[in-house]
């Protein structure tokens, strides 16, 4: 399938944003938009406010002005927990796993926000509860199938190394089957083989499930292949917007971020 | 030992190829497991009506595709039922399954397919079909490509790629209009057609194509189940390389000619839960597995309770002292028995439910010689390993250890047809059913192998102990000489070191000089775990590598061998002088091992030939700068200075062995 047929109408859309913590202003009039399957980039310095911006779309964090628009609704202002019922799913700079639990545990708490039956049903255990439970398993194991992460089904997640936690995180949010994931930093502090790893695991749960993805990256080199388009954020502004290439060229962002280039 | 080939070399007319094996379970036991898989956390089971189901829709999609007598199938993957599959489908047609190790880069792949002049190729899945469509231009005969798994190929252009299940819904769209088309190519095939292709691994330089008929395999599995009284109730796990003779043998052939369950692991990853899960009844494993599991028992018990440790250590030195007396059916007190039940209740059946061998009826052992520690180890406990004495060029069996004569430093008896015996250049040599048919287009080295009386070299040094068992010391041109002419066989050294759990692997070097020095490679795992127990912090292998206490551990082992080593009138010349650990694991990738797992020593000779100069110049370090080979085929370097250390050496003495 190609580039035109896999991206879509728009998914979600943010109109001029301005949020502030006291006196500091976070966010200053942001606009811009997310189609539907296309893989979105968020870059900028530290402190850009691009994890602010994350916290907005994931309903974390409630802007002073301006609105949000999911599939073509505007959204009023919600709990995060409602939001990802919305089909936003996420996973965090910081590894937020339950860490004593393993790994299979871990991605079946990513069913929850599916889960029908309610708590007297779950206690009866017999019946549509238990059927739910296979449905949510057989659901996991597909994705720890997707994740190649068998080997450690049963191990847990506190005793994995950082580069497979951030696996299983991912694992985790694919299992509420997000129309929207939003990736913070998915790829900080892991070696070379293990970026290309996740790398490719972002292709292709793009490809596979057709999931629109968002993410937060430093490393641009991954930004710029992955990405379909990037907004760049500095001081909480937006600094551009449009394909790699646009912004590679971009002479505000090469000055504010990629540095001042120098010719000879 | 020079029977002539008895009875067992001919084979019924109706059953000599494995399509029709396969159509004659399909028949008689329908409804039986012949294979499974782990797959989304579920083992899934195909009985052996299902799979000639399969099979049929693989083999009619592939006749649809224009796969006629003759053509070659090269199969690149994990243990999978459709890749075994692929092998039979193409088999149904007349045509040649080409197995290739699916760990090999492309350059590899091209050379084994552009030599087999390979049309068609059966892929696991992406990795894979990466690897062909790298290749695909330079193997001019190459064609069609099916893959398994269809994740991530979406965008991928499918002019020569096929989907494995939509070649089967087509096989199927075929059969309707063709409907005896596939009875007619399985009938004509026969014991005399070629079955199979089996790519050596290559010691010294290019692969060879092995070429094997299906009497060839078919025959020497026959033997080798009536042998060891193998059924169809058996269960093995394979998780061996395809492309390796012995798989070949244990996983699809044995599986063929009795109709037991073949169990494919989730992924390559999970292979030891996989077999806890299994419980195989008959296992195959190069002794490198045995020594790993090993490994894995001692760590674990270092780190165990001191009351748990001091009960296994008990009742190890029990079952040392009875159990393998028991396995061979000799006499024990009534006591010794006692102490072995209790010991089975509380040591050795736990122990043997953790590594998967609760239900094991024969396990086997070849490919190197295997420490008599390791090997007496596993049978105290009950298991009952023997080792066997093969080669692809023998369709595996050339001796074989029978139950109750199994002793660890020799490798059995010759196996039921094949003779065999050791010609004047002290090289064994072998004949039976099983001899190969002839190298893929290079009649030069058939004949140097095989002679016009169908006699085979092995390439190595052996000879028959008083038993009649045959002993094999070492490859026939690893075996070397000190400069005095004392003898020098590395395997042996290495083997005596190799015990040592934190010890991975050992290249000794000695052919042609005055005295023995050594390389050494730590076990990661082991050595990493004592460096967690003893606080000692490491950045990286190198590091761990060079410390100092790793360094005063190694040279511990190597001082007691040396002791050990002293004691033996044969051997003592080859105690070990001086000593280096290196920096970085060899490895296949960078040509070091090969695919199955064994020193090539030119090139480890040619690669560190700086090292061994230091070695014998007596300077205390050497700087070393290695290329590296990453997994997916890029290059990078490591440099390092390792640092020599001295061994203390023992005078051979007359005296007592060893206490160890």
């Amino acid at each position: 399938m190609d580039q035109d047929n896999r991206i879509g109408d728009t998914l979600l859309e943010v109109k001029n944003i301005s949020l502030s913590f006291g006196g500091v202003k976070a966010l200053t009039d942001i606009s811009f938009d997310i189609k539907e399957g296309e893989i979105r980039a968020i870059i900028g310095p530290n402190g850009a406010g691009k994890s602010s911006m994350l916290n907005v779309i994931n309903g974390f964090y409630h802007p002073q002005e301006g609105e949000v628009w999911f599939r073509g609704k505007k959204r009023e202002a919600m709990k995060p927990y409602q939001v990802a019922r919305q089909g936003v799913a996420r996973t965090f700079q910081n590894i937020a796993l339950f860490k004593g639990m393993s790994t299979l545990d871990n991605l079946m708490t990513g069913c929850i926000t599916h889960m029908k039956t309610n708590i007297f049903l779950q206690a009866i255990w017999k019946g549509p509860a238990e059927r739910e439970e296979l449905e949510f398993r057989e659901r996991v194991e597909h994705i720890i199938d997707f994740l190649g992460i068998q080997a450690i089904r049963k191990t847990p997640v506190g005793r994995l190394p950082y580069g497979m936690q951030k696996r299983v995180e991912l694992g985790r949010a694919l299992a509420a089957q997000p129309k929207l994931l939003l990736l913070d930093e998915p790829m900080a502090g892991m070696n070379l083989e293990e970026k290309e790893d996740m790398s490719r695991f972002i292709l292709d749960v793009n490809d596979v499930f057709g999931t629109t993805i968002t993410l937060i990256e430093h490393d641009i080199g991954v930004v710029m292949d992955l990405s379909d388009r990037i907004v760049v954020l500095d001081y909480g502004c937006k600094l551009a917007d449009g394909t790699p290439d646009v912004v590679r060229n971009d002479q505000a962002v090469i000055d504010a971020y990629l540095g001042v280039s120098h010719d000879d | 030992m020079a029977d002539s080939p008895k009875e067992t070399s001919k084979i019924s007319n109706d059953l000599d190829t494995f399509p029709k094996l396969l159509l004659d379970h399909a028949k008689k036991r329908p409804n039986k497991d012949a294979i499974r898989e782990k797959d989304l956390g579920i083992w899934q089971s195909w009985t052996w009506s299902k799979a000639a189901e399969e099979i049929s829709a693989l083999a009619n999609g592939l006749a649809s595709l224009g796969f006629k007598r003759g053509d070659k199938l090269a199969i690149v993957g994990n243990n999978r039922p459709r890749l075994y599959w692929g092998m039979c489908a193409a088999q149904c047609l007349g045509g040649i399954p080409v197995p290739v190790y699916q760990d090999s880069v492309a350059e590899e792949i091209q050379y084994v397919l552009d030599h087999s002049e390979v049309r068609f190729a059966l892929v696991e899945d992406q990795e894979q079909v990466d690897k062909m469509l790298e290749i695909y231009d330079n193997c001019p005969a190459m064609e069609t490509i099916i893959y398994d798994d269809p994740r991530g190929l979406r965008d991928y252009d499918k002019t020569h790629l096929h989907d494995f299940e939509k070649l089967q819904d087509l096989g199927r769209e075929f059969a309707k209009e063709n409907p005896d088309y596939l009875l007619q190519e399985i009938n004509k095939g026969s014991g005399e057609d070629i079955g199979i292709f089996l790519y050596t691994s290559g010691t010294t330089g290019k692969p060879k194509g092995v070429v094997m008929t299906n009497n060839n395999i078919l025959i020497t599995a026959r033997n080798s189940v009536k042998f060891d009284n193998l059924t169809e109730n058996e269960e093995i796990v394979s998780y061996l390389p395809m492309a390796w003779v012995g798989d070949h043998i244990f996983s699809y052939a044995q599986a063929y000619v009795t109709g037991f369950c073949v169990n494919c692991p989730e992924s390559t990853e999970t292979v030891a839960t996989d077999l806890r899960e299994i419980g195989p009844t008959y296992y195959f494993a190069p002794p490198r597995v045995f020594e790993n599991i090993l490994t894995t028992v001692t760590i674990r018990m270092h780190d165990a309770s001191k009351l748990k440790q001091k009960m296994f250590n008990y009742f190890m030195g029990v079952a040392r002292k009875t159990g393998v007396d028991m396995l061979d059916g000799k006499q024990v007190t009534a006591k010794e028995r006692f102490l072995y039940w209790l010991g089975n209740i509380l040591v050795y059946g736990p122990l043997k439910n953790t590594m998967g061998f609760s239900r094991i009826r024969l396990a086997y052992t070849a490919g190197e010689a295997i420490g008599p520690e390791i090997f007496d180890f596993f049978r105290s406990l009950g298991i009952n390993v023997k080792q066997l004495y093969g080669q692809t060029e023998a369709a595996v069996f050339i001796t074989m250890q029978p139950d109750g004569e199994i002793f660890a430093d020799t490798v059995g008896i010759p196996a039921p047809g094949v003779e065999v015996k050791v010609n004047d250049d002290g090289e064994v040599i072998y004949r039976g059913p099983g001899v190969f048919h002839s190298y893929y287009k290079n009649e030069e080295s058939t004949k140097e192998t095989k002679n016009e009386e169908g006699w085979v070299l092995t390439g190595d040094a052996g000879y028959f102990a008083d038993n009649g068992h045959l002993k094999i010391i070492d490859r026939a041109k690893d075996v070397g000489k000190f400069v005095d002419g004392t003898m020098f066989a590395p395997k042996y050294i290495e083997n005596k070191l190799k015990f040592f759990p934190h010890i991975k692997e050992v290249v000794a070097i000695g052919d042609g000089k005055d005295h023995c020095t050594a390389f050494i490679n730590i076990d990661l795992e082991a050595v990493g775990n004592w460096a967690e127990r003893n606080n000692v912090g490491y950045a990286s292998y190198q590091e761990l590598a060079g410390h100092e206490e790793v360094y005063k551990m190694m040279l511990e082992s190597i001082e007691q061998v040396n002791k050990d080593l002293s004691t033996d009138s044969l051997m003592s010349k080859s105690q070990i002088h001086r000593f280096l650990i290196l920096h970085k694991e060899l490895d296949p990738d960078d040509g070091e091992l090969t695919r199955t797992g064994k020193v090539r020593r030119r090139i480890v000779a040619e690669k560190y030939g700086v090292l061994i100069d230091a070695l014998y110049n007596g300077s205390k370090d050497c700087y070393i700068n290695t290329e590296v080979a990453f997994e997916d085929g890029r290059k990078g370097s490591i440099e390092a200075t390792l640092r020599i250390e001295e061994a203390e050496t023992f005078t051979p003495a007359p005296a007592t062995k060893g206490a160890n």
